[in-house]
Order: structure tokens, then C-alpha cells, then sequence
């Protein structure tokens, strides 16, 4: 499917050189995006392909009442920055007030822009969700961008492939998803596993499951290093791509899922690398660390140094370091583990899936008394959605705050913060030192693991709840 | 962008694996709509602490090591996000090359973008330097060579890549001159390539 795409998408190529390849989409959003528009009006550079050109604020955008202004002025400034710049170039924008705003990753998707054997690009990291639908999506940075804007192409190494064979079934749908998998995934490659590949999640755990949870894993193949994630478009891809407003219409859908199907990576292609896994006895994964491959089972310990670095020095001074940061001694049980905040939001785990399960464990039950929690749906189309649903009410009621679409805690550039010291069980992807928060320790589980953990304000394993 | 060609200068050893943009640059420092003076938040969180005061035990305020050009850094450098932000800081800071045994790819790409130059050494050149950290480190990026001491070390770069910085060239002017395969190519683009 890689090298379909890549070969579909070739401009120009040169020995021992990278290939310029040409970007079907390129999505845009307030924090990558200032100095490369600035660079095209020093330059007096239109951009090439506003049709294939979105933007949408996410980063920074208060998670509070829309109504008011910001209050942070300089996040102001760059949300301004972009309206502006969007006018003057003539892009489509979904700005603060729009329905359709949300995280850019989120609505992608949402709005049919993502699609099979496309290229997709966005200044972040985190673009390798599109590669879910069996799109080629890489993450750039600004100059990039400038460069996408103003040529609509953009210089690529060729990347090896990964095939990553996830088989056998999980035993409990609803307490082991996708995030589990995909922490277990970048537990055993390591964050530099990926590094110089693509990723294609391959096999029967993956077929299985759906859109919303294929967004997840592909998410986070950054965190395990890689340039990208795939998933080869199916049925199931198809389902969730019809009657989307930018998707093919009538006889151009049928004559495009033909197309799609023919993408599939032919069963004896070799791939550069491949591991397999076996989800069948998969447990609820966290992490303990300020890496996303420092991740144990919730029935696990917090490791010791010497047992995580087998033999790296390196690794082994990295562990120490985070226990550090972490404030957590060798030996501790997760389940032991105390928490001060939950948040349940992010690219990689608001989708409106992910609301409908964590509100099944909060059903009846109440946010520990120490603990203050909050929702933050991935865009206005899941939070309406969600609403109809009313699981609004179910959140509120178990003492959850219940907020407006963006990345809020998942960076923390907004006023969604942790203090110094706060421990967050967070459903987004990086538990990096003060990411979501100067000096806040953050542990990555899936939603249902958040949810179990605002109720008793302790991880938990969530088998036992389903 | 100014030209890489040689450097000479020591290296600032910073000796931890996995460094990730987010230390490289905070987040609170990415609302700027600007691409310099990024240097003053380059390793924030780690050279100052909550009052704004440097933090003594950091390499960047060790007055041993200031002026260097060269950063000396530990596998997969620039891990995380995808902001350039990370590489406008470091050459705002003063490094024109970062030495390390492995980077992150888009980190790497940036790089390239901003006139620093990323050269990957093998694990065991990579402790001789950590090891011998006063040594003057010459960089020839035409040679491929990295001399230091009595260790002369090659790195691999692409030609293109290559070429960018040695003169200093816009890449995007660089493409501009291959308008016609642009055109061309979408003229050619497949039927179900997505429209407006
Ligand atoms: S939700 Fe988090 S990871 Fe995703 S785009 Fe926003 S800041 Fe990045």
C-alpha cells in the first residue's frame, strides 16, 4: 500500500536525493503556521492550491465559554494571525465559531478530507492519525509548510516499511482498547523503533476494529519514532468515508472505493521489518515514566531502573531521571499510584467513541472528592454529537467538567494546566517532563482506564469493571 | 540562509537520550508569530528554575562551555513534536551542528531548513567525544567529516541535502525551477484525487 501511494505521488526524483512528491492535502493550524505564511509575503508567494488547503485553531483556544474574549493575550494574537492570514491567501478556515471546528486531526476525518491513497500533510506531529484510512500522512515543520503552501509539494526521503502484525482477540472489548495496544506496541519497539520507517498495522485486532480506534493507533506511531502509520482501507473505512461532506459523491464514491480497494499491500510483499504481536492476554496499559515506551500492565509495578535499560546505560540513567521527575520509587503498584487530575481529550483518544465508553464506567458513579476531571470533546461536531447522546449529562453528573473542543491539557497552551507536583491520568499521547504542565506528572491510559481512575483516585484495572 | 561549510569549535556535551522538542522548547514559548530570538528558551525548563533563576547543574550555564558551536547529544535527538520552533532556538543560541548517534526524522529534516547541520556518528565516535570534551571538533561538510583529536569520522548525508546547505539555498525557490513536473503532475493527477 506504501509503496502505491509513494509511487502514485512522485513529481520529480533524483539519485541519492530525496523525491518531491505532490500533497493532496495539506491542513493548517494557528501554531506551525505564522512564520510560513510570513515567509510567502517576504518572498510575494501566493499560495499554489487553496482548494486543497484547510485551517482550523486548536492548539490554543480556551476550552471555556466561546462567547468571551481571550484572555490570554498572545494566544489571541495567534489565533488573529491566522484568520488573517487565511483572508489574505484565500484559504478555508474553520475558526473559533465554526460547527465544524476542532482539533485538526479530528476533523480531518470528521469532514470527509481524509482519504484513502492520499497524501495528507500538517505541521504536527501528530498527522500520522490520517494514515488510519490508508493515507500517507507525515507531520512537517514550518518551513515545510511554507514550502506546501507555495509549491504544493514537498521533498521526501523514502522511508523503509514496518509491518506491525497485531493478531489474536482481546479478551474484553471495552477495558483493553486501542490505546492499550498501541502503548503495548511502543513498549516493545521502543520511542525509537519507528525511526526512518512507516508503519503498517497489519492483521486480525486490527480489521477489527473500528474507524475511531484505528485513529488512535495510528496517532501515536510518532511516539514510537516512525514518519507515518497505515491501516489499508476496508469496508469498514468506506462505511465511515461515505456522504462526508468533502468525500466523493454517488457514482465518484463507487468508482473511488474500486480504486481504494486496489491499495492493499499484496500478501507476499516483503516489508523491510515486521514483528508480530498477540493482543489475546493484552492487560490496560500506563505509563510510569516521561516517555510513551515507559509503560507497564496496571496489574504491573513501577520498574526498576537496572530491569527497564537491560544493560543500556543510556536507558538506564533516562529511567532513573524519570523516576525522579515522576516522584515514584521502584516497586510501586500501579494501582497504588494516586491521582489528582483526569483528562480525557486529545487527538488521539476525543472521538466520540471514546466518550461513549468512558461515560459506561462513569454510569452511576461519582469523581472522587480529591480529584477534579474534565472532558474535552476532539471537535464542536463530536461535542454535539455526544450531547445528543447525553453523555454531557452523564459526565456532569459523575463530576466531570465538560468543555469546548481543542488540545487543551494535552499541551497545556491554553489555561488547561497542571500544577507543579499535580499527577494526571491523561488519555492523550505524550507524557513528556511539564507537557501538560510545568512540573505536572503525567500518566497515558486509554479513556476507560481515565474514567475508573477519577472514581477511585487511583489507577485501577478496568477489567473488573466490565 | 547563511551557508554551512566548515566549523570549528568545541562541543557542549549534553548527555541524555530522548531529548524531545518539548525540552528543547517549552510550549509556553510557541505563541510567538515570529521565527527569532528564539534562543533565550532554548532547554527552558532545564536552565532556569520556577523563579527564573539558572539552574547551576545544567551544561548551558556552565561558563566552561560557552561560545561552542556545536551541540554533542545522545540518541534520537529532537524526538516529539514536530515544531521547527526546536531548530530556530538552537541557531539562535549560537549552534551551527548538532553531533549525536541518531535524531529524530522531521527533528533531522528541520534542521537542514535552518542552516544547522545534523551529523549522525557512530555510537563509539559519539562517547570518544562525550569522553574527551574539550577537544576543538573540526566539521567539513564537503568531506563528510567530523576531526577531532586523532579521529577522523565520516557521516552520511544526501547530495541534496548536502547542496542546500553548502549554499545556503531556499528550497523552495530550489522547486520553483521544476515548475514544469509540478504542472505536469497535475495534469496527470489521478481521478480521485481529492478536488476542492
Ligand atoms: S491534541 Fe495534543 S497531540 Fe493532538 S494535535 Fe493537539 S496538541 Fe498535538
Amino acid at each position: 500500500m506504501f509503496e502505491k501511494i509513494w509511487d502514485n505521488h512522485i513529481v520529480y526524483e533524483e539519485e541519492d536525493s530525496p523525491s518531491l512528491l505532490y500533497v493532496d492535502r495539506h491542513l493548517v493550524h494557528e501554531v506551525t503556521s505564522p512564520q510560513a505564511f510570513d515567509g510567502l509575503r517576504m518572498n510575494g508567494r501566493p499560495v499554489r492550491r487553496t482548494d486543497l488547503t484547510f485551517a482550523t485553531m486548536d492548539h490554543n483556544v480556551p476550552t471555556s465559554d466561546r462567547s468571551l474574549p481571550i484572555v490570554d493575550q498572545i494566544s489571541s494574537i495567534q489565533i488573529q494571525t491566522l484568520a488573517q492570514n487565511c483572508k489574505e491567501f484565500g484559504i478555508t478556515l474553520f475558526d473559533m465559531q465554526s460547527p465544524d471546528q476542532g482539533i485538526v486531526h479530528v476533523i480531518g476525518p470528521e469532514l470527509g478530507l481524509t482519504l484513502p491513497g492520499t497524501t495528507i500533510v500538517c505541521g504536527d506531529s501528530h498527522t500520522s492519525t490520517h494514515g488510519a484510512f490508508g493515507a500517507l500522512a507525515l507531520g512537517i515543520g514550518t518551513s515545510e509548510v511554507e514550502h506546501v503552501l507555495a509549491t504544493q509539494t514537498i521533498w521526501m526521503d523514502k522511508p523503509k516499511t514496518f509491518a506491525i502484525n497485531i493478531e489474536g482477540s482481546r479478551k474484553n472489548n471495552h477495558a483493553v482498547t486501542a490505546k492499550d495496544i498501541i502503548l503495548y506496541v511502543i513498549r516493545t519497539i521502543g520511542t525509537a523503533g519507528g525511526t526512518g520507517t512507516v508503519l503498517e498495522y497489519r492483521g486480525a485486532a486490527v480489521s477489527d476494529l473500528s474507524m475511531e480506534n484505528r485513529m488512535t493507533i495510528c496517532n501515536m506511531s510518532i511516539e514510537a519514532g516512525a514518519r507515518a502509520g497505515m491501516i489499508a482501507p476496508d469496508k469498514t473505512t468506506f462505511d465511515f468515508i461515505k456522504g462526508r461532506r468533502y468525500a466523493p459523491k454517488d457514482e465518484q464514491f463507487e468508482k473511488a472505493v474500486e480504486y481504494w480497494s486496489g491499495l492493499r499491500t499484496d500478501p507476499n510483499t516483503k516489508f523491510d521489518k515486521f514483528i508480530t504481536f498477540d493482543v489475546s492476554t493484552l492487560a490496560p496499559q500506563v505509563t510510569w515514566g516521561t516517555n510513551p515506551g515507559m509503560v507497564v500492565d496496571v496489574t504491573g509495578a513501577v520498574p526498576h531502573p537496572d530491569e527497564f535499560a537491560k544493560g543500556n546505560e543510556n536507558e538506564r540513567k533516562a529511567a532513573l531521571r524519570a523516576l525522579e521527575y515522576m516522584m515514584l520509587v521502584p516497586g510501586t503498584q500501579i494501582t497504588d499510584i494516586k491521582v489528582d487530575r483526569v483528562f480525557i481529550g486529545s487527538c488521539t483518544n476525543s472521538r466520540l467513541e471514546d466518550l461513549v465508553e468512558a461515560s459506561i464506567v462513569l454510569k452511576g458513579r461519582r469523581v472522587a472528592p480529591s480529584v477534579r476531571a474534565m472532558v474535552v470533546p476532539g471537535s464542536q461536531q463530536v461535542k454535539a454529537a455526544a450531547e445528543q447522546l447525553g453523555l454531557d449529562k452523564v459526565f456532569r453528573e459523575a463530576g466531570f467538567e465538560w468543555r469546548e473542543s481543542g488540545c487543551s491539557m494535552c499541551l497545556g497552551m491554553n489555561p488547561d494546566i497542571l500544577e507543579p507536583g499535580e499527577c494526571c491520568a491523561s488519555t492523550s499521547n505524550r507524557n513528556f517532563e511539564g507537557r501538560q504542565g510545568s512540573g505536572g506528572r503525567t500518566h497515558l491510559v486509554s479513556p476507560v482506564m481515565a474514567a475508573a481512575a477519577a472514581v477511585e483516585g487511583h489507577f485501577v484495572d478496568v477489567r473488573e469493571w466490565f | 540562509m547563511e551557508p554551512f561549510i566548515t566549523l570549528r569549535s568545541k562541543a557542549t556535551p549534553l548527555d541524555r537520550v530522548n531529548v524531545d522538542t518539548d525540552q528543547i522548547v517549552p510550549k509556553q514559548f510557541l505563541k510567538l508569530v515570529s521565527r527569532t530570538s528564539f534562543g533565550k528558551f532554548l532547554f527552558y525548563d532545564w536552565r532556569f528554575d520556577r523563579d527564573g533563576a539558572p539552574r547551576k547543574d545544567f551544561v548551558l550555564n556552565n561558563l566552561r562551555y560557552a561560545g561552542r558551536q556545536i551541540m554533542l547529544a545522545r540518541d534520537n535527538f529532537g524526538s516529539g513534536s514536530s515544531r521547527e520552533h526546536a531548530a530556530w532556538a538552537i541557531v539562535d543560541y549560537g549552534f551551527r551542528a548538532v553531533i549525536a548517534p541518531s535524531f529524530a526524522d522531521i527533528f533531522y529534516n528541520n534542521c537542514f531548513k535552518n542552516g544547522i547541520l545534523p551529523a549522525r556518528l557512530k555510537p563509539d565516535e559519539v562517547d570518544y567525544l562525550f569522553n574527551n570534551e574539550d577537544l576543538e571538533i573540526e566539521i567539513d561538510l564537503a568531506e563528510q567529516l567530523v576531526v577531532a583529536g586523532n579521529r577522523k569520522m565520516h557521516f552520511e548525508v544526501d547530495q541534496f541535502r548536502k547542496k542546500l546547505l553548502l549554499e545556503g539555498l531556499d528550497s523552495i525557490g530550489v522547486t520553483l525551477q521544476l515548475e514544469d513536473r509540478i504542472s505536469n503532475y497535475e495534469k496527470r493527477r489521478q481521478m480521485f484525487a481529492p478536488s476542492g
